[in-house]
Parts: C-alpha cells; structure tokens; sequence
C-alpha cells in the first residue's frame, strides 16, 4: 500500500532565513500512529497543518491519500477533496459555541457528505457514546469540561469516517487531571488502526501508541525512530537535550 | 460615608440641573410674552397653502398644516426605510469583500470605504443631485428595456416613478452609510476566533455555508449594536434632504417656520417625530439583539 501521507523536501520560511520547514521528508503508513515531538517554534503544528491545507508552504511537495500539493498555484478543490477525507483535532478544540453538541458533530455530515439529518444524528450518538459522553448531546460546548469537549472535537472529526487524524497538541490546554480521558479516546482509535499523526509532548502516550516518534527542531526533522529508541537510546544528541529538558 | 457623598453629590447635580432648565423656560416665556405670539397650536389647523411635490397619501395647498407635516414625517419614513435597506446590502458586501480572499476586491472595498467616509455627506449629496442625477445629458437611459429607465427626472424601475431628489437622497444616504456599515460587518467577522474559520474549514465546509452557519452567528452579537448606532445616524443625516429639495418633515418644517413664524412648536413637533422613530430603530434593534444573543448563547 502507498504512504497516506508522504512529504518531499517540504520548505516553508516567514521571513528569509527563518525556516517554519527546513526540507522535511516524512512518509506516514496507513494503520501508523506518528507521534511529532519537539519544542515550541520547531514546526511541528506548521508540518501538520500543511497535510489539511491550513498552512501552505514555500516549495518542495505533499502528497496526501493520493492528491498532491504543490508549493503554489493549488488548486483550491484539491486542498477541499483533502480535507474532506482527513480529520483534524485543535488544541482549543474549536467547537462551534453557538451550536449543540450533536449540532457541531452533525453539521459537516450534512452539509459536506449530504447525509440525511436522522442518520447523521444516529451516527453521532454512536460515536458520542464510544467517547463516553452521549448524555451530552442536547447540551452546548459551554457547558461540558475541557476533556468533554476535546472528545466532541474528537467525535466531530471522526463523523465525516476520515482516513487519517491529525492531532494538534490535543491535551495542551487540558487540566491534568483531564488529559488521561482524551488520551485514552485516543488509545482506542489507534487500537482500531486509525492512521494518526500526533503533535503531543506526552511521552507515556508516545511510547505506549506511537509506532514511530518524529523530532523536529528549527523547521528540520532530527530523527525519526522507534518510540524503544527514542525514549531509551535517541540517535541525536539534540533529541537527548530535549528528553532532558522535558522529564525534569 | 460614600453613600452619603454620592447622595449630596446628586443632590447638587439635580439642583444645577433643574435650575439651569428653569432659567431657559422663564427666558423663553418671557421671550414669547415680549412679542406677543404666545404658545399653541391652532395654527397647526389652518391651510398650508404650499404645494408639495411628492406626497404618498393625497395631499393639496389647502390641506392644513398638520396635514403637510404628516406627509413630510411619511416621506422621511420612505426614504429612510429604503436607504435603510440598501444600505445593508452594500455595507455588508463590501464588508464581506473587504475580508475576502478575492485582493482586487479587498483593494476596491478599502478605496470605497476610505473616499466616501472621508468626504462630507452633504458634498456626496450635492453630486448625487446635481453631477449623477441632473447631469445627465441623454434624456433618457434604459439599460434594461421598460424595466428601468433613468433621466434627469429621476427613475422608473418597474413602474414605480423615483423622482431626482428621492433617487439622489436615497443613493447619498445609502453609499454614505454603506462605508460604515462595511466597517461595523468587518469588526464583527474578525472578532470570530481565528480557530472557527480552521474548524469549519478541515471539516471540509465550503467557504460561504462556514460564513453563514458559523461566522455570521457568532458575529453578530458585535455587529448588532454597531449597526444600530449607523442607523439611528442614517435617520438623522435624512434631514439632510433640505439640501436635494426632497420634502421631508425638516424641509417642510422649515417653510412652516418661515410661514408662520412659530419655531418653537414647529421644532417640539420634529424634535418628537425624530424621537419616536428613533426610538422604535432602537428598540426593534435591541429585540433583535437579544433574540440574537439568546440563540447563540454565548
């Protein structure tokens, strides 16, 4: 089978010199958890971003479940037949506040996919009860914890049956105490053989799901190993110095 | 201790304020005493013996002054509304355009907005009059057939003649308004987090059903009361209709001044007139509003 996502000598800068991607190569297999790690400014979230086109990039080429990105000049219906097969999950979750649960979870099945509204809600009371929240439904995204509502993100994302996640920091604006319900939500998609790429700096979730850890500093990927080899032995020095820093 | 400063502090306020109000009455009483007029209005019942070139309800000279003020206070009301109206539309296209991912578009909205908000409305007015509508040279432009005809007399769009002075008011108060309006709808727009245009946008929503679901909801709690404010402005720049010679209730108020020579109850009776509709903009605005708040619930 083909790379879902595959990525050659990607290129981005804001301004010269400064590079958001430095030629990243990186090819994710369908059923892969990629875990993304590195620190703040490293252009992770700018990598991921580019697969669902919320982010372009300066040259160099993407090619996702088939459809290819080009630096410029993309064709606008590209980057929408893209996003319609790929899901993505926010660090601020971005529900939409002036709608109901079952409402932010319904609205791109039937606007985008065109299904009835009946069977459309039917499926996301299913998904909503996989997430352990389906007595939520009628309530609005205010109204549940942060944990709740990144699992309705979650539920969102996988209503439009994606064939890859992507995962921005998705327990970074979450209380402790709530991290580990969203984390094993997502423990069960991967279970399920969710193709996934995750932007995260949990490490036991790394270790336990990722089948493989990319580290990237200043735009350039470092290493991509085993989560056994990166957290025990990594390969770079600069990816031990991060380690470092994190488990402290 | 507060409480008691804050008491005196109105108290004195109050005292001020109905002295200074007490003042100006016996002034004016003594004013109308000196010439002699008094204070009524029985005039009010007496011919106006002026003809008004637009009246929507039938109207001669010898209709009482009463009479010509109301049909004065019904052609503000007309062009009001209408402009009221067309202004919406264009403000809220060119607000749309003015954010837009379209950079001709975002380049004409900002030239727009920038020439008419920086020129005075009364100059807008003058060209609409006297440069688009009474300059043209053609005697008649019919760009669709017998729907729309336009001339210096102004325009018959279906049927329904718009004479010179109500299409070039109509037009000043409408562009005029539109620039701020463009403004008041971009404000609103932006102040939608930037994470709900990513959201709708990776769930594969097009562009224009992400902006009517679920930017425009969110929006308008900040848009409503701003348009209120480009409103309430609208009704009163009408009075500007002196300028064109449209017989609004300022314009027909001002030949009762001069005919009667009762300024005073002249300007109670548009001060009221202004007031009420005035009133009812905002009022119908604020339910609006709240309708709006409570079903976005945020």
């Amino acid at each position: 089978m083909p790379p879902i996502v595959k990525a050659t000598n990607l290129t981005k800068s804001y301004s010269k010199g400064i590079f958001a991607l430095d030629n990243v190569c990186i090819s994710v297999e369908p059923g892969e958890v990629l875990v993304v790690m590195g620190p703040s400014g490293s252009g992770k979230s700018t990598l991921i971003r580019t697969f669902n086109g919320l982010e372009s990039f300066d040259s160099g080429q993407l090619n996702i479940l088939g459809i290819t990105l080009e630096g410029h000049n993309n064709d606008e219906r590209n980057i929408h037949r893209i996003r319609k097969r790929v899901g993505m999950v926010f660090q601020q979750f971005n529900l939409f506040p002036h709608l109901s649960i079952i409402e932010n979870i319904t609205l791109a099945p039937i606007k985008v996919q065109k299904k009835k509204k009946a069977e459309a809600e039917q499926n996301a009371l299913l998904l909503l009860s996989q997430m352990g929240i389906e007595s939520h439904a009628r309530k609005y995204p205010s109204q549940l914890s942060g944990g709740e509502q990144q699992r309705v993100a979650i539920a969102r994302a996988l209503a439009l049956k994606p064939e890859l996640l992507l995962f921005d920091e998705p327990t970074s604006a979450l209380d402790p105490e709530r991290v580990n319900e969203v984390l094993d939500a997502m423990r069960k998609l991967a279970e399920q053989g969710m193709s996934m790429v995750v932007v995260t700096h949990e490490i036991n979730f790394a270790k336990e799901v990722g089948d493989r850890v990319l580290f990237m500093d200043s735009g350039k990927v470092i290493e991509t190993s085993t989560p056994d080899i990166f957290f025990l032995n990594a390969k770079h020095e600069r990816s031990r110095k991060f380690l470092n820093q994190i488990k402290k | 201790m507060k409480i008691s400063y804050n008491a005196t502090a109105q108290l004195v306020i109050a005292l001020i304020v109905i002295l200074v109000v007490s003042i100006l009455i016996n002034n004016l009483t003594l004013n109308l005493i000196k010439t002699g007029l008094g204070f009524n209005f029985s005039w009010l019942f007496r011919p106006a013996s002026f003809a008004l070139a637009e009246h929507p309800l039938p109207y001669s000279p010898s209709d009482s002054y009463a009479w010509a003020l109301f049909i004065g206070w019904l052609n503000s009301l007309k062009v009001i509304f209408y402009s009221l109206l067309l202004s919406t539309l264009i403000g809220t296209c060119f607000g749309l355009f003015r954010i837009g991912k379209n950079a001709l578009l975002r380049l004409v909205s900002a030239g727009y907005i920038a020439i008419i908000r920086q020129t005075p409305l009364l100059l807008q007015l003058m060209f609409w009059y006297f440069v688009a509508i009474l300059g043209i040279k053609k005697s008649i432009i019919s760009p669709m057939g017998n729907l729309l005809s336009i001339s210096n007399q102004g325009i018959n769009l279906l049927g329904v003649t718009l004479s010179a002075e109500f299409t070039s008011l109509l037009l000043g108060l409408s562009v005029f308004t539109s620039a701020y309006i463009a403004e008041v709808i971009r404000g609103g727009i932006n102040s939608v987090n930037k994470g709900q245009w990513e959201s709708f946008r990776s769930l594969g929503l097009e562009e224009s059903i992400g902006l009517y679901k679920i930017i425009i909801p969110q929006a308008l709690p900040a848009i409503l009361p701003g348009l209120t404010s480009q409103y309430l402005n609208l009704a009163k720049n009408s009075t500007l209709a002196i300028a064109v010679g449209y017989s609004d209730i300022y314009a027909i108020n001002d030949t009762i001044i001069n005919q009667t020579g009762r300024p005073i109850e002249a300007f109670i009776i548009l001060l009221l007139s202004f007031l009420f509709l005035n009133l009812f903009i905002s009022n119908g605005m604020e339910v609006l509003n709240s309708m709006v708040t409570r079903s976005t619930k945020l």
